[in-house]
């Protein structure tokens, strides 16, 4: 591979350094392979449907006139909420993420395995934040059977009675957020932190009807962290009719507990009738605390609903099939492409051959660190685009080849053919790619879960079929045209003159047209 | 192979040469009766969306030796109402699809299908698409297509010349009608995976077209200083130029989207890989036919109505009817002419025998 070539005066730039751009790709190759196992990303993540799981796709629900009430705080809330809720079930790699912009907002929840409809029961619930009041609290821990549960007080059912004396708070399974407590009921809930739990009262006072909350510090004191809140006019005269009636009873009934998706965040005692609509929570919170629960209370108090938008659950054995077809065909979709060039270009076919074998290389490596660098999951669509990528990098080398091919008609030497072949090919490539890169990048933008990955791959791989057609097709057949067999038109170089039909009296070299 | 390499290399010279834009109205009649019956097919029978565009569910059971009637028995006693559509799919599968259900009644048919088939709710395959999704889906795919026609009308706008950029967009949206034709007609079902297929050989099929649009480019660089051949004959040159590649990269990229429908059509029986690649497939097929039967012929017709090209087609007729030209008459009808007659007013593609390289 001597580097001291220089190809005829027209194409000096682009052929002068074969040897030094092919050794460049190689150098390239190698430091993905270093980063690959340094990275000892080893294997390609695979997505749901290719190894089964469930995906849930949540909107939110939204009455007319409702729409500036999906901000992205309001998102972001629902999912650490959901976040939470997916978490319970323990099972790794599941992944809730926000999708789209503005009032199109989605959230994405993904869980790999069989969870099947225990996943869309958890996630497709309300989350919403009620006040409710205290009617008995006690110590997490159930009751130890046989002992007669405590006299209900007035209005709470001999049921609610009992639940309550089963429920262990202490047990993690017990504290999830099932969000299938209604605002009408009396209901049976555990404080979030497992620390105490109560019997509520109906709903008095919605989040929604909370207008403002914040943390703030005792400016006196300089330590003391507490939770302000404001209501809304009707939250103002509810809070208020609640809180004059309470603040005279007997502890805990003068306690109004804020219950988010079923759990207790916080059950502050009623000091005082509070009729001005504004209110503090005091306590003994730390920074962090009084930010959460002010947190709880601003976000909370956005009743975002959410409906079912796509529920997708594929089990592992249809995964597998579906990773299986999807290899299948891409090892024949490659073989046959294989197959044809080696049959009609000959000795060029190797070439192509090695192209795509590069570009193969590329893809996969690339494939390996995207997915440990930015999560890239491969997923059927994917794979669909990846062969489908085989026949438009294969195609780039046929637009090169074929223009090699005329020029060499036209009467020029193989090596001059390359280099004018080239010049001609290289803009007719860089359109076509740059057509099929701006498909792709509006397919992402426009696509939705699953296609996207198609988009992504189809780009990735047209990228790459720019690199492999610069860095290698055009360099490595700059050295085969000094080799013999290539530009003495051997039989099975792909470049005789039988294949390109030339007959040599009717086409003199020095007579071309312009 | 080698003999096909040579209609290559004939081809190029123009010994060999079809006459693809001598016959343009052949081939927009041709355009213009799928393009008609593709009409009639979308207004008569519509498209067939599928569950993620209207909403509705799908449940897929797996087991062998599994039967429709069962599957049948097993929805009606939920009593659940709305149509269903049961298929089996394979030898192992049926797939059950409804309409948009509440998230009771999907619950109730897959337990129905479980206790039926004695396996695990699980493992039912199960897609559920609700009606304000699917209205989602379907506003996207519309953005979808409608941005890319727009991107792709600015790109050739500057990359072309302006009558280029024209023709290939009259050509993409030829292939839009008849894909879409097609669908309506045979009733393949329409899903995202199928808009986006779609959407991805609408940028192949302008692929081909810049390809062959490069070659009458450099063609039809010089012709008015040589008065050698008429716009419409350097275009139709090039297109028999560029014949094989076109050929070849059409065939080449046909091969693993092929490979994908025989095993997704074939193996998997529905979903994401058949949809792909039977868009794709149309597609090819009605994009490859545009770029050289559609795109061309009125890119040549364009540039023939400006005056400079009038005088130039004036200028080559002079010149080939002064010296007795020996062209013989080809029969009609026969698409290959081996030597081209020149006529006033129906531009050949070929320069006289004499003055070829």
């Amino acid at each position: 591979m001597s580097t001291s070539f220089s190809g005829s005066s027209r194409t000096q730039k682009t052929s002068s350094r074969p040897g030094r751009t092919l050794a460049i790709l190689a150098l390239v190759l190698v430091a993905l392979l270093a980063a690959v196992f340094i990275q000892s990303a080893t294997s390609i993540k695979l997505g749901l449907d290719l190894r089964g799981g469930t995906s849930v796709t949540l909107q939110p629900r939204l009455a007319p006139g409702e729409s500036g009430k999906v901000t992205n705080e309001a998102i972001d809330q629902a999912v650490s909420i959901i976040r939470q809720r997916v978490n319970s079930l323990g099972v790794a790699e599941s992944e809730v993420t926000a999708q789209g912009s503005g009032v199109n907002r989605q959230i994405v929840i993904s869980v790999p395995g069989d969870t099947g409809r225990r996943v869309v029961d958890l996630v497709g619930q309300t989350a919403e934040l009620r006040f409710r009041q205290v009617l008995v609290s006690g110590a997490p821990g159930a009751t130890a059977a046989g002992t007669a549960p405590a006299t209900p007080p007035a209005g709470v059912s001999a049921a609610t009675n009992a639940t309550y004396a089963a429920l262990d708070c202490t047990q993690a399974s017990n504290r999830q957020g099932t969000g299938s407590d209604k605002a009408t009921d009396i209901i049976v809930g555990c404080d979030r932190n497992g620390a105490s739990k109560y019997i509520l009262a109906p709903a008095e006072v919605l989040g929604r009807q909370v207008s403002k909350a914040s943390a703030a510090i005792n400016q006196t004191t300089g330590s003391g962290w507490y939770v302000l809140l404001t209501f809304d006019d009707s939250g103002t005269k509810a809070f208020g009719a609640l809180t004059t009636r309470v603040t005279t009873l007997t502890p805990p009934a003068n306690e109004v507990a804020i219950v988010l998706d079923g759990l207790v965040v916080s059950a502050p005692r009623i000091n005082e009738a509070i009729t001005s609509g504004s209110a503090q929570i005091t306590g003994s919170f730390t920074q962090i605390e009084a930010e959460d629960l002010a947190n709880v209370l601003k976000y909370g108090a956005l009743p975002l609903a959410f409906d079912r938008g796509e529920v997708q659950q594929i089990s592992p054995t249809l995964g597998a099939d579906q990773l299986h077809a999807g290899l299948l065909a891409g090892f024949l979709g490659l073989f046959l492409v294989v197959l044809y060039s080696l049959l009609y270009y000959k000795g060029l076919g190797v070439v192509s051959v090695g192209s795509l074998l590069i570009a193969g290389s590329l893809a996969y490596m690339l494939f390996l660190l995207l997915g440990k660098w930015i999560g890239f999951t491969l997923t059927l669509a994917g794979i669909a685009g990846a062969i489908v990528a085989i026949g438009i990098t294969a195609d780039s080398f046929i637009v090169y080849f074929e223009r090699v091919r005329d020029e060499v008609r036209e009467g020029r030497s193989l090596r001059s053919a390359v280099e004018t072949g080239w010049i001609r090919a290289r803009r007719t490539i860089i359109v076509a790619d740059f057509v099929s890169m701006i498909a792709a990048a509006l397919l992402y933008l426009f696509a939705v879960g699953g296609v996207r990955g198609f988009a992504f791959t189809l780009g990735l791989t047209t990228l790459i079929d720019l690199i492999v057609v610069f860095a290698f097709t055009k360099p490595i057949l700059t050295v085969l045209a000094r080799i013999n067999f290539y530009s003495s038109g051997h039989a099975l170089s792909g470049l005789s003159a039988k294949n390109l039909g030339i007959i040599p009296t009717a086409v003199p070299s020095s007579v071309k047209e312009a | 192979m080698s003999k096909f390499s040579g209609l290559g290399g004939r081809l190029y010279r123009g010994e060999t040469s079809v006459d693809f834009i001598g016959k343009r109205r052949r081939w927009y009649a041709f355009s213009g009766v799928l393009i008609l019956a593709s009409a009639i097919a979308l207004s008569v029978s519509g498209l067939h969306l599928g569950i993620e565009f209207k909403g509705g569910s799908a449940f897929t059971v797996t087991k062998t030796d599994i039967s429709v009637t069962d599957a049948q028995a097993a929805v009606a006693a939920t009593g659940i109402a709305g149509e269903t559509i049961i298929q089996k799919i394979g030898t192992n599968k049926v797939r059950v699809q409804t309409g948009a259900l509440s998230v009771a009644d999907s619950n109730a048919i897959q337990d129905a299908l479980a206790a039926k088939f004695g396996i695990t709710t699980d493992s039912i395959d199960t897609q559920i698409v609700g009606p304000s999704w699917g209205k989602e889906i379907t506003r996207k795919a519309l953005y979808g297509l409608f941005g890319f026609l727009i991107v792709v009308l600015l790109y050739l706008a500057m990359a072309f010349e302006p009558k280029m950029a024209i023709a290939a967009i009259i050509a993409v949206i030829h292939d839009v009608f008849i894909t879409v034709g097609i669908y309506a007609l045979v009733g393949f079902d329409v899903t995202p995976a199928t808009v986006i297929g779609f959407l991805t050989i609408l940028g192949y099929s302008l692929y081909d077209t810049v390809v062959v649009f490069d070659k009458v480019r450099e063609n039809t660089r010089t012709i008015t200083s040589t008065s050698k051949m008429t716009y419409s004959q350097a275009a139709n040159l090039a297109v028999n130029q560029t014949l094989v590649r076109s050929f070849n990269t059409s065939l080449i990229a046909l091969l693993p989207v092929g490979s994908i429908l025989f095993v997704g059509a074939g193996l998997l029986g529905a979903g994401t890989l058949k949809d792909l690649s039977l868009a794709l497939f149309i597609g090819l097929a009605t994009g490859t036919y545009s770029s050289i039967f559609i795109a061309t012929p009125i890119l040549a017709r364009l540039r023939e109505r400006e005056p400079a090209m009038q005088a130039l087609s004036k200028r080559v007729s002079t010149r080939s009817t002064t010296p007795a030209s020996s062209a013989t008459k080809t029969a009609e009808g026969a698409p290959v002419a081996t030597v081209a007659t020149m006529e006033k007013r129906g531009p050949r593609n070929q320069p006289k025998r004499d003055r070829r390289r």
